[in-house]
């Protein structure tokens, strides 16, 4: 992920769609996977390329839950809260997380290094209670071990 | 211009894997798989192969569907029948590799079971009570071939039904597809046939094709795992159901979830593209047709085919009244035939082996099989394909295997958070459309938790409840403040202070919801709570201020 925003790099990710409307979403989601998060000068550069006006491009970022507009930890945590991990424990498992981290879901810790999420539901419902660390799955996590998955104390 | 030739090859190389001349060893790469650390037990395959010195090939394969027994690592021997290993350990690998491959000693005790055959005590594994009652369409590749591997595929039958659907007219398909009743796997269970019909009759151009794999329901992964282990079967669906219905350009709206499927689904259209079988011409037959991947951005409401369209079209996912139906007035106005993928994958077997012998399986109004998500207390969770109209004691019990822990059963949840929560006395209900409407749940998209003694009816209704309340995209009324309203209600019972007249504000409450809503995730919201109370209403009744029941005995 690069923090460093340059116009440079913006126009780097714009140039990948078409300037057309449809373009929105995927330019939303590539900047998002570039920078790690949706600022407001990336926005802007987006409904320029695509000229539309500021606020509909932010009425669309805010409409789905993928957009982030804060910067994220280095490393994100994603909790899954589909039914199956729900029924077998997922809550007792992000609160253990929450305890260790010592912040709460949807929050990063003060030195940026873990952000804490839920997910929906991952759809490996029969690993319950699942969590996702960056792109690594973890199954059948309970309360006692979720700690670990984390390291260090 | 056919691919008879490759398909040749194909067989060729695909016998090669199942009677081979050197060991062949599978190895099952999908999340599930992932998640109880196949990449570290494909790593110790490695290792020990090259420890003992053991000349093997290793492929990828998909899911199974036994996720309890995962990790799962298949091998053949020449000559030899597959056997599939289950749960394996990074740290048994290289035993298993020395004893088998090099010893010959087959090792049961690690073994689920033999492919077709009982093998030196080792049990047939379609024999096994999780197998034997299934019946495999839509999953007919699923963990048995190599998903990046099109050879496999196409030896398996593959783009046959798309190659005699190239010779058919387009509406001979279609009559194909209604004669064999084929119904909408994403959850309404529309019939597929009939709205392929009416998207070919409109006279406006260009039409467009939407592969729906959205998969929002919490508790449901059968989309995903069909696309992580045969991706082909269900691209191969979307060509025929294009070359029917006359459209020129297909999208597959995946969610961004599902890193895996999106990866394995890239790797086939390039397969598709390299063989001709997309772009212009395809096959030389004068049908063009392109395929695009759109990636969700984590709305549930997108799942629905109007907001979905809207999402593609990159604006709000927010749905909007029908008619005019996708068929008429779709992506960008124009005419846009959806479907699921399970209902795709279905498509081409049915041209392949005739819609006789596909509504040979089912019951009178649900044909052929519908997968499903078995997960929550059973034993066997995993991902099963079972004939439409089986009972569901026969999904917890004989294939499932019952409940965990030796506890009670107190109720299956199907359908998500649009269905409801059937209890133990519906336990002799058949699973397909009809059945589970009159019940009050849904067969939805195919989501089954089976909830036991333990599990609160109240909170798992608010479980439910909460989603949606959170997932609706507020833009009518009856769903953004109704559903906020009737989950308050139904906090003050789970804290023990309910009102007693309020059981009936959350009935009439979720009715006006249900009516009133404008898309179908406002019109499901209330079925949780009004299957709960229906079943259940012993657990709202205890959740009521037991001063206000005193109060009202005064009265
Ligand atoms: C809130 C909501 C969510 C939905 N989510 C999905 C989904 O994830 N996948 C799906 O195939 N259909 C979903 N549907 C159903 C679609 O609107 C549509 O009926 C379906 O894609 C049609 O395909 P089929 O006829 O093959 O079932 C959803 C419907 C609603 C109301």
């Amino acid at each position: 992920m690069e923090r460093i925003l340059d116009k440079s790099s913006i126009d780097e990710v714009l140039k990948v769609y078409p300037a057309r409307r449809d373009s929105l979403v995927r330019l939303l989601q590539a900047m998002q996977s570039k920078f790690g998060y949706l600022s407001e000068e990336v926005m802007l550069a987006v409904a320029d390329y695509l000229n539309l006006s500021p606020s509909s491009v932010y009425s669309v970022a805010t409409f789905y839950a993928q957009f982030k507009f804060k910067p994220a930890g280095r490393h994100c945590i994603k909790v899954c809260y589909g039914t199956a991990c729900h029924v077998k424990g997922a809550g007792k498992v992000l609160t253990e997380l929450e305890r260790k981290l010592g912040i709460k879901k949807g929050e990063t810790t003060p030195d940026r290094e873990y952000t804490l999420e839920t997910e929906a539901c991952f759809g490996s419902c029969a690993l319950a209670p699942l969590v996702m660390i960056d792109s690594e799955f973890y199954g059948r996590v309970t309360p006692d071990s979720a700690p670990d998955l984390i390291g260090g104390d | 211009m056919g691919l008879n030739s490759l398909r040749k090859e194909s067989i060729h190389e695909w016998n090669e894997v199942l009677n081979p001349s050197r060991p062949q060893i599978f190895v099952g790469m999908s999340t599930c798989g992932e998640a109880s650390g196949v990449v570290a037990v494909n790593k110790a395959i490695q290792d020990g192969l090259e420890e003992h010195g053991i000349d093997a090939v290793v492929n990828k394969t998909g899911c199974l569907g036994i996720c309890y027994c995962e990790p799962l690592v298949d091998i053949i021997k020449p000559g030899k029948p597959r056997i599939s290993y289950r749960s394996v350990e990074k740290t048994n690998v290289s035993g298993l590799l020395k004893d088998y491959i090099l010893d010959d000693n087959p090792r049961p005790d690690l073994a689920l079971g033999a492919w077709g055959q009982e093998f030196k005590g080792i049990p047939d594994l379609f024999e096994l009570d999780f197998m034997k009652f299934q019946v495999r369409i839509a999953l007919r590749n699923a963990g048995v071939i190599n998903p990046e591997n099109f050879s496999h595929y196409l030896a398996r039958g593959g783009y046959q039904g798309f190659e005699k659907a190239l010779d058919m007219d387009p509406e001979e398909i279609i009559a194909e597809i209604e004669k064999a009743g084929l119904r909408g796997r994403g959850g309404a269970g529309f019939p597929t046939g009939m709205k392929w019909k009416l998207c070919r009759k409109s006279r406006n151009f260009p039409k467009y094709l939407i592969c729906n794999a959205d998969e929002g329901d919490p508790g449901a992964f059968m989309d995903r795992s069909l696309l992580e282990s045969d991706p082909h079967s269900v691209l191969e669906g979307m060509l025929i159901g294009a070359y029917a219905i006359g459209c020129s350009r297909g999208f597959i709206y995946i969610r961004a979830e599902y890193p895996l499927a999106i990866k394995r689904l890239k790797i086939a259209l390039e397969h598709m593209k390299r063989h001709h079988l997309l772009g212009e011409n395809i096959l030389g037959s004068g049908f063009s047709f392109d395929i695009e991947i759109r990636e969700g951005a984590g709305a549930f409401v997108c799942g629905e085919e109007t907001a979905l369209m809207k999402s593609i079209e990159g604006q709000r996912g927010t749905p909007y009244s029908r008619p005019p139906f996708p068929a008429q007035a779709g992506l960008w106005g124009k005419p846009t035939n959806i479907n699921n993928v399970e209902t795709w994958a279905n498509v081409p077997v049915i041209l392949e082996k005739g819609a006789g012998w596909f509504n040979r399986h089912g019951t009178e109004k649900s044909k052929g099989t519908k997968t499903f998500a078995l997960a929550g207390k059973v034993n066997n969770t995993g991902l099963i394909e079972v004939p439409m109209g089986m009972t569901l004691e026969k999904i917890v019990y004989a294939i499932g295997g019952g409940v965990c822990d030796g506890k009670e059963l107190k109720a299956v949840q199907t359908g998500g958070p649009a269905g409801g929560c059937l209890p133990l006395a519906k336990l002799g209900l058949t699973v397909d459309y009809e059945s589970l409407a009159e019940a009050g749940s849904i067969m939805g998209s195919g989501g089954m938790i089976v909830l036991d003694e333990d599990d609160s009816m109240l909170e798992t209704a608010r479980y439910f409840l909460a989603f949606i309340q959170e997932e609706s995209c507020g833009k009518c009324v009856p769903c953004r403040t109704g559903t906020r309203q009737m989950l308050a209600i139904l906090d003050t019972f789970i804290k023990g202070r309910g009102k007693p007249q309020d059981i009936e504000t959350l009935l009439s409450l979720g009715d006006s919801i249900k009516k009133t809503s404008l898309c179908g995730l406002g019109q499901a919201a209330p079925n949780p709570v009004l299957t709960t109370i229906n079943y259940f209403r012993g657990e709202y009744e205890k959740g009521i201020n037991p001063k206000l029941l005193r109060a009202k005995a005064h009265q």
